[in-house]
């Protein structure tokens, strides 16, 4: 009987890419009031690939479960991941520390989270993204390999799984090209750029998405101790870059890159 | 027909929201767009104008990609050369 993949997806809600991250007044956090948050770029691909995995053969997926920890406004992310194909979708709930920000969760505290989950779950492959464009630990998935003792291929631009026998064939970016591995289930898979182009969500699905099941759990329900162990010393903009100046003459160009020793 | 009509219209307003020149400026071309074709009857017509709408659909849906394919692309990797 040939295995069928039940997977998780776990997904990060994040400031939107196209914004530019500002301090807070308080000069200790990200402004986050008024911004537009949305699905990680690299998640999304992680989302659109089980459901390619689900179109590509008829019982080839048995589920694609969503997960993601942190506000209840990670709720919104979840119903775009289930607008995209996902069958269901769990929220673990952090509790925010005072208004202005939730506890701001370490990749290690995340991979136990979802170690806990996975195996709640009975999952066989999970497939997430290489990296949060918020945090860029590019971390989590690693981490979740090694806790659940599972094979692990990130940075993956290409994943085909033989039916047959369950062995997930994944094409690495790396350094110096391209790498394969082939592995067995179960399996963690981080998502590279290259793997795949995500469909933009018709209205019809996101309507549709609203009936689909949405679970709420808590660190506690999941046995997992969230403390934080790393502590934000200090958080500063890049300094801003020096202000460029015009020339009239090909002989001032000269003259000002004989001033700054460029020539 | 006409909820077909109705329907290409929401989408096309939903998409309009990350619109990089801005919500109010996609809404009222939009409209206009629409309004412009509102008394056609030929059904033959209609069917036309839906299928450039559709074709607008899928151009927008390539610029939302490639504006974030590229900002990827240009943070997380670098410039091969």
């Amino acid at each position: 009987m040939p295995p069928r993949l039940n997977i998780v997806v776990p997904v990060k809600r994040v400031i939107d890419f196209a914004i530019k991250p500002r301090i807070s007044a308080s000069q200790n956090a990200i402004e986050t009031n008024g911004v537009k948050f949305s699905l990680n770029p690299f998640c999304e691909i992680a989302v659109e690939e089980a459901v390619r995995l689900r179109e590509s053969s008829k019982d080839l997926v048995e589920s694609i479960t969503l997960v993601s920890a942190g506000s209840a406004k990670a709720q919104d992310t979840l119903r775009a991941g289930l607008a995209l194909g996902a069958d269901k979708a769990t929220l673990i709930e952090i509790p925010a520390i005072d208004d202005s920000k939730s506890l701001e969760l370490e990749p290690l505290a995340v991979a136990k989270l979802l170690k806990a989950f996975v195996k709640k779950s009975n999952a066989n492959l999970v497939i997430m993204g290489k990296q949060a464009i918020d945090d860029d630990s590019n971390q989590t998935g690693q981490m979740l390999a090694g806790l659940l003792n599972w094979s692990q291929a990130t940075n993956a631009s290409k994943v085909t799984v033989d039916e047959a026998s369950g062995v997930v064939t994944v094409s690495r970016e790396v350094d110096g090209g391209t790498e394969t591995l082939s592995a067995p289930l179960p399996l963690v898979i981080t998502t590279d750029l290259r793997l795949n182009t995500p469909r933009y969500t018709k209205l019809q699905d996101i309507m549709k998405a609203k009936k689909k099941k949405t679970e709420k759990v808590s660190p506690e329900d999941l046995g997992v101790d969230i403390s934080s162990r790393l502590e934000i010393l200090s958080l500063s903009e890049p300094p801003k870059r020096p202000g460029g100046g015009k020339v009239d003459s090909v002989d001032a160009l000269i003259g000002k890159l004989r001033e700054t020793g460029a020539i | 027909m006409r909820f077909k009509v109705i329907r290409q219209y929401k989408q096309l307003l939903f998409m309009g929201r990350e619109y990089p020149r801005g919500y109010k400026y996609f809404r009222e071309n939009l409209h206009a767009g629409f309004k412009k074709n509102a008394g056609l009857t030929d059904v033959k017509e209609i069917e036309q104008k839906l299928k450039f709408a559709e074709y607008i659909e899928r151009e927008i849906a390539a610029l939302y990609y490639v504006r974030k394919y590229r900002a990827m692309k240009q943070r997380y990797y670098e410039k091969d050369n």
